[in-house]
């Protein structure tokens, strides 16, 4: 599944970097603490958190992630959007909680 | 191959340029692909903790057929205890740093996995010194 289809599904908000769309996500990670998504999150997954400014997409570049879904109907802070769209990492929002968002995409991505 | 970045304590808006840029010279390279998510994350680490903990810092990068040392010297408060700081969990981040998602204290330890060599010195009230090695092939 990719970033656009993921995002259709869970009807997630699209804030940025839109190039990125068409990426393959192959997992996922939940975390709102920067060194440990640095630590354990694995390339092409999609990171789920509250976190909203532009150190964010410095880790989702670094670790090769296929995107950031934030929760609770936070925006990102404009650099960290100003990042997305020059990474082609895509920023997506959702008014649910990171539990509830983490578990339909869980089920998404092991659905067979 | 040789090149400098100078980096600003307190300032996290810049923060992850050395290691973006380093990746890119070492795609440049050919380098594998483990090599280059296994430096950055160090080189990426260590840079935070300029940013989050001391004054002002350089970052020296130094590239060769085999290898690649990275030097992080720092101006700040020094650490006190290594071995202490070293623990996952060990920080002290002020609450402005932990806000942002930073100050879980698990840098340290995500450096000490991901570089195949990691020196670190340090003189309280002076300064840090972090050196980075890894090779590129086993
Ligand atoms: N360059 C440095 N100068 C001064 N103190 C440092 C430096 N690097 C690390 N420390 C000390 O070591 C502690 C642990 O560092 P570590 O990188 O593991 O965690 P952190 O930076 O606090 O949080 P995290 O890296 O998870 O965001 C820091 O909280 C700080 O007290
Ligand atoms: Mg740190």
């Amino acid at each position: 599944m990719n970033v656009s289809q993921l995002a259709e599904k869970l009807g997630l908000e699209i804030y940025g970097g839109a190039k990125g769309l068409d990426q393959e996500i192959t997992g996922g990670y939940t975390s709102d603490l920067l060194s440990d998504v640095m630590g354990h999150a694995r390339a092409g997954s999609i990171w789920i958190t509250l976190q909203t400014h532009k150190n964010v997409m410095a880790i989702a570049s670094l670790k090769e992630l296929a995107a950031v879904v934030i929760v609770k109907g936070y925006l990102p802070e404009e650099d960290m959007l100003e990042q997305s769209n020059i990474e082609g990492i895509p920023v997506l929002g959702t008014h649910e909680e990171a539990f509830e968002i983490s578990g339909k995409t869980y089920k998404l991505l092991h659905k067979k | 191959m040789h090149f400098e970045f100078k980096v600003e304590g307190g300032n996290f808006s810049r923060a992850g340029f050395p290691s973006s840029e380093v990746k890119k010279r070492l795609k440049q390279l050919n380098v594998d692909g483990s090599v280059i998510k296994r430096t950055v994350v160090a080189l990426y680490e260590a840079e935070v903790n300029i940013v989050a903990h001391a004054y002002s810092g350089v970052i020296s990068v130094d590239i060769d057929a085999g290898k690649i040392i990275i030097t992080l010297a720092d101006e700040g408060p020094g650490i006190p205890d290594i071995r202490k700081a070293m623990e996952i969990g060990y920080s002290t981040a002020t609450p402005e740093v932990r806000e942002m998602g930073f100050g879980a204290g698990m840098g340290l330890s995500n450096m000490n996995s991901n570089a195949d060599k990691l020196e670190i010195t340090s003189e309280v009230g002076k300064g840090t010194t972090v050196v980075i090695t890894n090779y590129f092939h086993e």
